[in-house]
């Protein structure tokens, strides 16, 4: 809360750590799954929408799909796994070594130097991951889409530009920063609630991905249901 | 006896303990403990396994709190201070930890440095220089400074974590355990390290510990804690006359009988 007061306590250097750390490094990963995963959506629509010579609707499919739920979804649950995990394993093991301890003795508050700082990176890098992997995702669809249905990328990108309305890609992009924050706060939280041992250091590991995977994916239906009120 | 232990507040203490009850579920480790360090003492809180005084030592530095009772360190009320409000108190002493509690991320000049980066507003180079020095006078040589926690022995980190506590030149010192683990020639060295701090210092300190070796060789009075309250307290020549069944067991052990004789023989 202090730093709230004291806004140059913001520890810009464990930010940008973090934002290496659980966003660039996590570029090659996020892209790649989500390429794959735009690759077997075209895959599977493919032989439905031939059947009804639909063949140009898989942009739609593919578009919809990719941006308004599985990109910013699989983005986090990756971020869960890979940083929530982390998180909770660092923590974890500051309260073992009794560094937890030797941070309150210096009057350094632990929430502070561990805690903010993670949480305001990953606010920071998921909104862009989501994007970015919106894009390879596409990109997957779309080579799938020429390669079975025969839809040149052109007739994709043009179809794509009719289907997706500018709600479709915000709707999924406001979801980053929402679980960010849950992997964010449950990987800290998890982490802090180690006691002792190293079982007990993974025990929370266990619970921290559990959690937070369970937390996204029951935060995204919520989501659903509030888009469905709003009309989105 | 000492006249600390009558329930009366000493108004010039560093550290005055009064009345701390502490209960983990329904275990009760203390029941109404009562003591105070004097300035410029080397006090030592000893007591078997489980006596409940490093419980004793975290309520104490702030790391716990008591179920009730009321704890003034530099005459102020601890128990249940806020962070913030801490923050002034905690400059003013330094803690030794058991294990060091190093900042495993940072090298050993980064620890040290570290602390000084949180609290004063020196450049980098007179950071590393104050460093430097912090880690001279623990006795540590000069190529410890870039080394990582990882690469150190267990005596040369407790010597690095005291080179932290050291830091920001506390008035007021915390030794967890500060010979546990160590072979007996770094153990004697540590002694006289704890000596030397307050001579040369002029620290108050405070130790938590069961190597009566360094009790004979450092410290000034010495505070048994048992059964969840203070049994005894006074100089070890004191104590070493007590009829308390607890304390002479603790003493007269055959390790103990040893360590007293060669505290004669030094003498």
């Amino acid at each position: 809360m202090r730093v709230l007061r004291e806004p140059h306590r913001i520890r810009w250097r464990a930010i940008l750590h973090n934002v290496q750390t659980a966003g660039v490094e996590a570029l090659p990963i996020t892209g790649l799954l989500s390429f794959l995963l735009g690759i077997v959506i075209a895959y599977q629509g493919a032989d439905q929408l031939q059947r009804f010579g639909a063949n140009i609707f898989v942009a739609d499919l593919v578009g919809i799909s990719m941006l308004r739920e599985l990109s910013p979804m699989m983005t986090a649950i990756i971020i869960a796994g890979r940083s929530g995990s982390a998180y909770t394993a660092q923590i974890g093991t500051m309260k073992v070594t009794e560094e937890i301890d030797a941070l309150r003795t210096i009057g350094v508050p632990p929430l502070e130097l561990l805690v903010l700082p993670k949480m305001i990176a990953l606010v920071i890098v998921m909104p862009l991951l989501t994007v970015y992997t919106d894009v390879t995702g596409v990109l997957g669809g779309m080579i799938m889409a020429q390669w079975k249905l025969g839809v040149d990328m052109r007739a994709f990108l043009d179809r794509l530009d009719d289907a997706i309305v500018l709600s479709t890609y915000w709707t999924g992009l406001v979801k980053a920063p929402v679980f960010a924050m849950i992997v964010a706060l449950v990987g800290c939280y998890r982490g802090f609630q180690v006691t002792g041992s190293a079982e007990s250091v993974g025990t929370q590991t266990t619970m921290s991905v559990v959690q937070a995977i369970f937390l996204v994916i029951v935060t995204d239906a919520m989501f659903s249901i509030v888009f469905l009120w709003l009309e989105l | 006896m000492s006249a600390t232990t009558t329930g009366t507040r000493d108004p010039d203490a560093v550290i005055d303990v009064r009345g701390v009850c502490t209960r983990f579920g329904k275990a009760v480790v203390h029941e109404n403990v009562e003591l105070s360090v004097r300035p410029g003492e080397i006090f030592a809180l000893v007591g078997g396994s489980g006596s409940g005084k490093s419980t004793l030592l975290r309520e104490i530095i702030m790391l716990e709190r008591p179920v009730s009772g009321s704890i003034r360190v530099f005459g102020q009320e601890t128990v249940g201070l806020g962070d913030t409000a801490a923050l002034p108190l905690r400059r003013r002493w330094g803690v030794m930890f058991e294990r060091g509690a190093l900042f495993s991320s940072l090298t050993v000049a980064g620890n040290v440095g570290m602390v000084l980066q949180e609290h004063t507003s020196l450049p980098d180079k007179l950071i590393r220089e104050v460093a430097a020095v912090k880690i001279a006078l623990t006795g540590l040589p000069p190529d410890a400074g870039p080394k990582y926690p990882s690469e150190l022995s267990g005596g040369m980190r407790k010597r690095a974590s005291l080179a932290r506590a050291l830091a920001l030149d506390p008035e007021l010192l915390f030794l967890d355990e500060p010979t546990a683990g160590l072979d007996p020639l770094s153990a004697s060295g540590i002694d006289e390290l704890v000596r030397s701090l307050r001579d040369g210092l002029g620290l108050t300190i405070m130790m938590v510990t069961h190597d009566l070796d360094l009790l004979w060789a450092a410290a000034d009075r010495v505070a048994v804690l048992g059964k969840g309250h203070i049994v005894g307290e006074g100089t070890m020549e004191e104590l070493s006359h007590s009829e308390d069944p607890l304390i002479r067991q603790y003493f007269y052990g055959p390790r103990g009988r040893g360590a007293r004789q060669q505290a004669w023989n030094r003498a």
